[in-house]
């Protein structure tokens, strides 16, 4: 049994998965040999691996003195 | 994330009561957990004070932590359970009833519609993101559109995105640290890392 060939449209929403390890390994070879073909879905790949490395490089905030304080304060308070 | 051994040292000194010690895990995780508080609360506020409730347990539990997990995981278990209970206080929807979507990350316009010669291919194929070195000008925009579009989210694909893609979290942890399943999981963060995308090949693509 020939299985189906991978739409763009399909492969987008498969690329969590895709990058988790968690398609099955029927799934994974279509998405594989879709790549092979598509100059789109290989950009939209590597879009979507330069999103997740920016979201990555988002830093958190510097923690307010005077909340950093309190937190410290209740410490020694419980010790 | 493995550390369980270099923990005991610090487990040990927060037990005798390490100022020092504690300053240096508050240093460390307060930020990521008021972030992920957020998630659950009405108000940066009522974030602090679950985060403070969070610090207190942990140092009064300090003497029944096990070391069976990472300081970071146990911190944030105690987070969630603490900023749920607070969000139903404050009448939230605390469980954040994961809705099954249908829904695309990509709009179908930009697909080949059916009867076409390629049916669901790309009419316009994405253009690669353009390289952009660390800490350059375009680095930093692209860094605070991605944040801006984290804050818009609806607020479970918020918190499985700052856990997975800003804190580390690998899937099992945050799949246990919010009690949904491994699918759920997956359609959450897909969505979220997908806004984030298109959000970034809008900017780029208007430049």
């Amino acid at each position: 049994m020939s299985r189906a060939a991978m739409d763009c449209n399909e492969l987008v929403e498969l690329v969590t998965a895709y990058l988790d390890g968690s398609l099955s390994s029927e799934t994974r070879a279509r998405f594989d040999e879709h790549l092979l073909g598509c100059d789109g879905c290989e950009n939209y790949l590597e879009q979507f691996r330069v999103t997740i490395a920016t979201i990555g490089k988002v830093k958190d905030e510097q923690l307010d003195p005077v909340f950093r304080a309190r937190l410290l304060e209740a410490f020694r308070d419980w010790r | 994330m493995t550390g369980t051994v270099d923990e005991s040292a610090l487990i040990a000194a927060l037990r005798t009561g390490d100022d020092a010690v504690f300053a240096q895990l508050v240093d460390q995780y307060s930020p990521s957990m008021l972030r992920i508080a957020r998630g659950y609360v009405k108000s940066h506020e009522s974030a602090e004070d679950v985060v403070q409730d969070v610090w207190i347990g942990v140092v009064k539990g300090i003497a029944k932590f096990e070391g069976r997990s990472t300081i970071r995981t146990w911190l944030f278990a105690v987070l969630v359970k603490i900023a749920k209970a607070r969000a139903i206080r404050e009448r939230r929807d605390a469980e954040h009833a994961v809705a099954v979507f249908t829904g695309r990350t990509v709009d179908p316009a930009r697909f080949r519609p059916a009867g076409d010669q390629l049916p669901g291919h790309w009419k316009e194929p994405p253009a690669p993101f353009p390289q952009t070195p660390e800490g350059s000008m375009l680095d930093k925009e692209l860094i605070a559109i991605a944040e801006r579009e984290i804050q818009r989210l609806p607020e479970i694909q918020r918190i499985v995105v700052s856990l997975r893609d800003m804190l580390g979290f690998d899937s099992n942890e945050v799949c246990e640290l919010l009690s949904i399943s491994k699918a759920n999981q997956r359609v959450l963060l897909h969505r979220g890392r997908a806004a984030v995308r298109q959000e970034l090949e809008d900017y780029l693509g208007d430049r």
